[in-house]
């Protein structure tokens, strides 16, 4: 196949492999992933009457919609090789802040940017002092996640009630089609995830992400902008955050220091379940869609059997370990 | 030919160093000029000079017959130099065509046009005769492959000047015809190719024209035709005659002699693929054994291979004439094999510690952390080589970072030495040390063999390597070509010539 300087081979340039008429390597934990969920949403469908209503798989995108918000930044992190433990500790600061504001009756207009602001600000601070000051990430955002969590203590150790009529009445709002109903925030999620599966596919930053994820010394060889890259993922993970908090108030109506307790966990279990490669380098927006949505299925399905809610911690273990798994045994047959 | 680069009078100092004095260097349109040079001759100094990671303190850069300053790597692509590594410098995780077009993708309202990226990166490696399959990812090319499409992407970047910097050192024979081939063909398009290599046979058969450098300066610029191989290595070694005193070559005993027991350590057919081709060499109590041969001929793998730090894929290894089966440097250690690594910063020495606690860590490794050794045995220990070895500053509990090269080296024979090893294996022990020092390092490994330490002995410097040795094994393109004694028959020439290969 590869013959190099013989006269008249590059017409067979275009000629296409036949390893093409299989899945490529990269997709295999991306199909296996939607083949589980698959699997497992016939599992609910066949064991349990109404579970093939589509208001249940609708509700999944409902009750989770933050986690796919969050998820969503924390792809865009881990496709560099990082990691963000901070997101969880953002997602409360976010709550808790919009409530105290609320509370003092500022108007929803100023605190919605006020508090987006704010995660996206920690997010690019986060992200200076892991490229500039060559602090690994594990270490920098778990000092943010200490950080932001003590805030929402200092702020109130008490659970806030969020009664303001915009926040509640975005809350409230449901989208009605054909007898089926959705959020705002399943929209809010889906924009989200739309716009991030567009930039890593289609805009030079988004494959300079995948780029720095693939080797970060090529990367700054092939003269890519690694630092501006590597600031700007974190700064898109904590946007996310604190999106993601902005829909746990709307989800819970309340700040509390409390909320999205190892929501940090989630998301990374959410990533790497939709197959995106914790060394970096190799996945997808809709891969962490299909992770999310194997954890709300399993979720539903831990309810309706009517099992200890820990049995889903049990679950996303064990699967997360199958998957990390899956991706040493993909990576090492090549 | 036009003259499409020329360096006149280039001077590059760092603090203490003189790298570059008053270095010329023409390179002109359609020509592959190889630039060689031993290991430290500012080699990769003037690279980055030429690249702009360095600033030039002196001398003048013209290109296409402008003045020029490059104060980034950016500057000087921008330019028309490109330059290829040694290691590819891509990402494995994307397809050929990203690779070659990343950061220059065509884009439409800021949406990347694939169709137009895999279009472009199809039409260039078309043109330059490539049979890849611009989809597929990198990681699906071998190493040969992805260089040459690391060689793609640079030509299509900025096609004047191209710097390959040691290309061919982890391609196989035939992978390196086909990245000749494309040398030859771009070549053709008027491409001038900078070649840095260390395998000389590569440079007679693809250079036109051959500069050399030697200690930061210029030795001169020849057509190939005009420097016969055995000439080259000479220019590039230089017959310096050495201000060392001569090492006092009373009564020391003779190959024969030394060899009549069995040997110590006895290699048969032990090679490791892509790292040496296997061979022989026998070790006995009491022999210096030299490893000769330039930079990258296989010194240092064939240590690395007897110490067990890399793992044989061949062969057998007998110590005291039993088979040995080598699972790590800790069974040599256990076998009292020690090794003083060539890089003695990286691998050796802990410079955040102590000189007391860098001589005390292969004895404790050996003993285990549940038997820690006494401070006051440690002291004992530690004084006693400091004096021997006239460590200076003699205060052992200063870091080891703050010593001299010399004293750092001497600190890390001294680990080694207290672990009373039977063979002793030295990797350039004399690189980048002072005169002196170096004297003392040469004496201390003369007497060591006297008192019947088996010692392996690996120096880029001749001289060195004959002053010591009872036997010398010469090395050339990762192969062991010829052990010699080294008897009133040898010299310099006798194994320059062996090194260069050829006619002997």
């Amino acid at each position: 196949m590869i013959d190099v300087g013989t006269p008249g081979t590059a017409t067979a340039v275009a000629r296409v492999p036949l390893s093409k008429k299989r899945p490529q390597k990269r997709h295999i934990p991306v199909l296996a992933t939607a083949a589980l969920f698959g699997l497992m949403y016939l599992v609910g469908v066949v064991s349990y009457p109404g579970f093939s209503d589509t208001q249940i798989l609708l509700n999944i995108f409902i009750d989770n919609a933050f986690l796919l918000v969050v998820a969503v930044g924390m792809t865009f992190v881990i496709l560099t090789g990082g990691i963000d433990l901070s997101v969880g500790a953002v997602v409360a600061l976010t709550t808790m802040i919009s409530a105290v504001l609320l509370r003092e009756n500022w108007p929803a207009g100023a605190v919605l940017p006020l508090v987006l602001l704010v995660g996206t600000l920690l997010g690019l601070a986060m992200g200076c002092i892991i490229h500039f000051f060559e602090v690994p990430p594990f270490i920098a955002t778990l000092a943010g996640m200490f950080l932001a969590r003590g805030l929402c203590f200092v702020i109130s150790d008490a659970s806030i009630p969020i009664t303001n009529s915009t926040w509640t009445g975005i809350a409230d709002v449901r989208i009605w089609f054909g007898g089926f109903r959705i959020t705002i925030s399943v929209v809010i999620a889906l924009v989200v995830l739309l716009i991030g599966a567009f930039v890593l596919a289609y805009t030079r930053f988004g494959r300079n992400v995948y780029a720095l994820g693939g080797n970060q010394q090529s990367a700054m060889l092939m003269g890519l902008p690694v630092a501006r890259t590597r600031v700007a993922v974190y700064t898109i993970s904590g946007f996310c955050s604190a999106l993601g908090g902005v829909l746990v108030s709307f989800y819970m109506s309340s700040g509390n220091s409390l909320h999205a307790q190892g929501m940090e966990l989630d998301a990374i279990a959410a990533v790497v379940i939709g197959g995106t490669v914790l060394a970096g380098g190799s996945g997808y927006v809709f891969g962490t869609v299909l992770g999310v949505l194997v954890l709300g299925v399993i979720q539903t399905l831990i309810t309706y059997a009517d099992l200890n809610s820990w049995w889903t911690r049990i679950f996303i273990g064990a699967l997360l370990f199958a998957f990390i798994l899956l991706q040493r045994v993909v990576n090492r047959r090549t | 030919m036009d003259e499409i680069l020329t360096m006149r009078g280039i001077g590059k100092r760092f603090p203490g160093v003189v790298a570059l004095d008053g270095v010329d260097f023409t390179l002109r349109a359609g020509e592959v000029h190889a630039l060689l040079g031993e290991n430290g001759a500012g080699k990769s100094t003037l690279i980055k000079l030429l690249t702009g990671v360095y600033d030039i303190d002196a001398g003048e850069i013209r290109l296409d017959g402008v003045p020029v300053r490059f104060t980034g790597p950016g500057q000087a692509q921008a330019a028309g130099i490109s330059t290829v590594y040694q290691e590819v410098n891509l990402c494995p995780n994307l397809s050929v065509a990203e690779n070659i077009m990343i950061g220059r993708e065509p884009r439409r309202f800021g949406k990347i046009s694939w169709s137009k990226v895999r279009q472009h990166a199809g039409a260039l490696v078309a043109r330059l005769d490539l049979s890849v399959d611009v989809t597929a990812p990198l990681s699906s090319y071998s190493i040969a492959v992805q260089q040459m499409i690391a060689i793609a992407r640079a030509v299509d970047v900025s096609a004047k000047v191209l710097i390959l910097d040691e290309p061919t050192s982890s391609l196989d024979a035939s992978e390196v015809q086909q990245l000749f081939a494309l040398m030859r063909r771009l070549r053709d398009d008027g491409v001038a190719i900078v070649f840095v290599s260390h395998f000389l046979d590569q440079v007679y058969e693809i250079a036109d024209r051959i500069t050399v450098l030697r200690n930061g300066g210029l030795v001169g610029e020849w057509a190939v035709a005009d420097l016969p191989q055995l000439a080259l290595v000479e220019k590039m070694i230089g017959k310096e005659l050495s201000a060392l005193e001569r090492l006092e070559e009373q009564g020391r005993p003779s190959v024969a002699a030394l060899e009549r027991g069995a040997p110590l350590v006895a290699a048969d057919g032990v090679g490791r693929a892509g790292s040496i081709t296997p061979f022989d060499l026998t070790i006995h109590k009491g022999e210096v054994v030299g490893l000769a041969g330039l930079l990258g001929s296989g010194r240092t793998e064939v240590a690395r291979l007897l110490f067990g730090a890399d793992r044989a894929d061949s062969g057998t290894i007998q110590i005291d004439g039993k088979p040995v089966a080598m699972r790590g440097p800790g069974t040599a250690m256990t076998h009292g094999m020690a090794f003083c690594s060539e890089n003695r910063r990286t691998e050796g020495l802990v410079e955040e510690l102590t000189v007391r606690e860098n001589i005390i860590l292969a004895l404790q490794a050996r003993r285990g952390w549940s038997r820690p050794l006494s401070r006051r045995r440690q002291d004992e220990l530690v004084s006693k080589y400091i004096k021997a070895l006239d460590i200076r500053p003699a205060d052992p509990d200063r870091p080891v970072r703050n010593l001299s090269g010399g004293n750092q080296q001497k600190v890390l024979l001294a680990r080694w030495l207290i672990t009373e090893p039977r063979l002793l294996i030295i990797d350039e022990p004399t690189r980048g040390i002072d005169v002196g020092a170096k004297t003392e390092i040469q004496k201390l490994v003369a007497e060591l063999s006297d008192g019947g330490m088996a010692v392996l002995f690996i120096s880029a410097e001749l001289e060195e390597v004959l002053r010591l040795s009872h036997k010398i094994a010469v090395l050339r393109e990762r192969r062991l070509v010829e052990v010699l004694e080294n008897d009133d028959a040898v010299d310099q020439d006798r194994i320059m010539a062996t090194i260069a290969g050829g006619n002997p």
